[in-house]
């Protein structure tokens, strides 16, 4: 095919072609990659949160693109200033039948709420999702479950809001309001069922582990740490506070390996419901050392209190309450709120959005004050 | 032209009539060996292209029977936390375990359901695993080798004992064991260091540590060195222990004017060798005195002055917000 003179040149001039053609490949390709990252910018460029002493290595990296990115479900958020009352109007248990909560309301912010209410819970129901398809004056029923559950998440809000302000207030003005977990669903994500046992051919230590599960956030640690520690005030710490403890594992003040590992399960929870890694609470050199810990694990320790209260007096008494489809696919019990509830992954929930500034009812558990 | 020694692959291979190996003391040795060797031009690439014959002794019967059972009780074991189903067996199996007792029971024997089958795949296993070692002590007697193989073995078995059997009976109780799963047993790992305040406060474990990525550098050092005077006959390491030629010079003036230092032929291997023994007895140490002779390795260390606290100031108020880290702040 090629010229006979090309061929017979080549047979007389031996090269060694493959040398020289990998070095220029190598080193062009080194030059083009360097000026692309150059121009373009690197994709994968991350910064760091410090949290603790500079060389010690605490810090939350995050890619660039996610640390700048909003969280999608601010965008559809709905708020709308309260009507500041002038003194004298008719309130609201006097207006409507069977107010119990929100009753110290006028007319005006009554239906303010109601309508957030309908916005952030049941934007396609509309108002018919808890009060049911009737005439305005059998608004008063309480013929639907939903609005059973409701008027019981009001109270919760304004408990949230006004007892664990250490937690929900803890840099700023945040709070919560229904939008900080429901995000427009009837039901909000991330909320958690009891799955454990999770085998029926094991008992004891082998049957809560093992199996990836929501719970245990799809790792093969304990699926009960949520069941144990954030339905009850059971002990987190598992460490000696001397370098030499006598005892066996099966001492009531001894921890196992096994209570160890449930514990990791729930810090690993704790981890992926904020999107940060050990070193934002604690120095991980000595994870137990109160000493060594950042200002955030005493708000996550108001947290994990708060969560308690949540699920105790709040949630689980709501069990009765509940249609079938609305309970634990596994056991039947009544859904239950995490961090993950409310912070969906982010530092703070709705990226420290403030949102109590214009529901100053959902912040009390008293009569509203407005400003 | 492409140098021959920049290569992974080995580049002599050696097939012809097959080895049989010695049968002439009239110990039936031949009648232990089984299987007709053969060569292989794929495996040559790796090592020796001869396959076979394979020793199979009473140990080797042994170790193969109790470890199989072993194999046997931890899959049926998973297999029987999913419902007997494979799809899901196969789908879950990083994640399945057969796990030790839950600690309430102490020593004693649980119920098969919650550690029972664990206990007793262990004994399984632990016969399999004495009788291997065994095996390679009488492998080397029939040799008339050295027994440097059974005690690097030994060593390694060493560590086995105390994760499976020294520890558990010394904080008694066997829920302390190390679970037969492919996640669990790294989730133990894990949970170990945890409960005793930070495993790399250990002094054996360091100890360990430096032997593992000791014996890593030694490796690539002696393979690299080998490899680059195979061309002056470096290859023939023990010949070269006591009759040095130009490779052994080569080498050994490399490495002095590098570092000052060298070893030698002979000496090499016995590096290579500690090394690699000392990496598990040092970790079995540090393993077994972790919550019998010490709880907290942090604190442990700081009463001995290694581990150092900082100077106090944190410095909080300077790391910046949560707002301003994702942009919404100035």
């Amino acid at each position: 095919m090629l010229p006979k003179w090309f061929d017979k040149w080549n047979e007389d001039n031996p090269t060694n072609i493959f040398g020289p053609a990998i070095l220029v490949g190598v080193l062009g390709a080194a030059v083009f990659f360097a000026i692309a990252v150059i121009s373009i910018g690197n994709p994968a460029q991350t910064a760091s949160l410090q949290t603790g002493p500079r060389g010690t290595g605490m810090s939350v990296p995050e890619f660039n693109v996610v640390r700048f990115a909003a969280d999608p479900t601010i965008e559809d958020y709905y708020t709308e200033e309260p009507y500041i009352p002038e003194g004298g109007e008719d309130l609201a248990r006097d207006i409507y039948e069977n107010v119990q909560v929100l009753g110290d309301l006028t007319e005006d912010n009554f239906n303010r709420v109601m309508t957030a209410m309908t916005q952030w819970v049941a934007p396609e129901e509309g108002c018919a999702y808890c009060h049911g398809d009737v005439d305005l004056e059998e608004y008063g029923n309480d013929d639907l479950y939903t609005k059973v559950v409701a008027r019981r998440m009001i109270q919760m809000t304004q408990n949230i809001n006004e007892n664990w302000d250490g937690h929900v207030n803890a840099n700023y003005e945040v709070g919560v309001n229904c939008y900080t977990c429901h995000r427009g669903q009837n039901v909000p994500s991330e909320i958690w069922f009891n799955v454990t046992p999770v085998t029926k051919a094991t008992a004891g230590w082998a049957s809560v582990q093992n199996r990836a599960t929501s719970v245990s956030q799809a790792t093969s640690l304990p699926s009960n740490a949520l069941e144990v520690y954030l339905t009850d005030y059971e002990a987190v710490n598992v460490h000696d506070l001397e370098s030499r403890v006598a005892g066996v594992p099966n001492d009531e003040d001894v921890a196992s390996i096994q209570k160890t590992e449930m514990t990791y399960s729930l810090m690993n929870y704790f981890s992926n419901s904020l999107g940060v890694n050990c070193v934002f609470c604690h120095n991980s050199r000595a994870f137990y050392d109160p000493g060594q810990v950042t200002p955030q694990w005493a708000t996550a320790l108001l947290g994990r209190q708060m969560v308690i209260e949540m699920n105790q007096e709040y949630l689980m008494p709501l069990e009765a309450e509940y249609p079938a489809e609305r309970l634990g696919p596994v056991y039947a019990d009544a859904p239950k709120a995490a961090c993950k509830t409310c912070h969906k992954g982010y530092q703070q929930p709705m990226q420290g959005m403030n949102a109590i500034a214009d529901w100053p009812e959902l912040a009390t558990t008293e009569a509203p004050v407005y400003e | 032209m492409y140098p021959d020694y920049q290569n992974i692959f080995t580049q002599v291979q050696v097939q012809g009539k097959p080895e049989w190996g010695m049968d002439e003391q009239g110990n039936n040795m031949m009648e232990e060996r089984v299987g007709t060797p053969r060569f292989s031009t794929l495996v040559g690439l790796f090592g020796n292209a001869q396959l076979g014959p394979y020793y199979f002794g009473w140990t080797t019967m042994v170790a193969f029977a109790t470890g199989i059972a072993w194999f046997v009780i931890v899959g049926f074991n998973m297999l029987a936390q999913v419902g007997w189903s494979i799809p899901q067996f196969i789908r879950q199996l990083f994640w399945l375990a057969l796990e030790p007792p839950s600690p309430e029971y102490g020593l004693t024997m649980p119920p098969l359901n919650d550690g029972g089958w664990y206990i007793i795949a262990s004994f399984f296993l632990l016969i399999s695993v004495m009788t291997w070692l065994l095996r390679a002590y009488l492998l080397a007697e029939q040799h008339k080798m050295g027994k440097h193989i059974f005690w690097g073995f030994a060593a390694a078995v060493w560590l086995f004992l105390v994760l499976g059997l020294f520890r558990p009976i010394l904080m008694g109780s066997w829920s302390e064991a190390v679970p037969y799963g492919i996640f669990p047993h790294l989730d133990w790992t894990t949970a170990f260091s945890i409960r005793y305040g930070n495993l790399y406060y250990n002094p054996f474990h360091c100890l360990s540590i430096v032997f593992l990525y000791g014996s890593v550098l030694l490796f690539c050092m002696h393979g690299g060195t080998i490899l680059a005077v195979t061309r002056y006959g470096g290859d023939r390491e023990l010949e070269q222990i006591y009759d040095r030629g130009t490779a052994t010079e080569r080498a050994a003036l490399f490495w002095r004017w590098t570092m000052g230092f060298n070893a030698t032929m002979e000496g090499i291997h016995r590096w290579a060798w500690w090394f690699a023994v000392l990496t598990p007895i040092t970790g079995g140490i540090g393993i077994l005195l972790t919550g019998t002779v010490v709880d907290n390795w942090f604190i442990w260390a700081q009463e001995h002055h290694f581990a150092p606290m900082y100077d106090g100031s944190y410095g909080y108020e300077d790391y910046g917000s949560y707002q301003a880290f994702i942009g919404q702040e100035d």
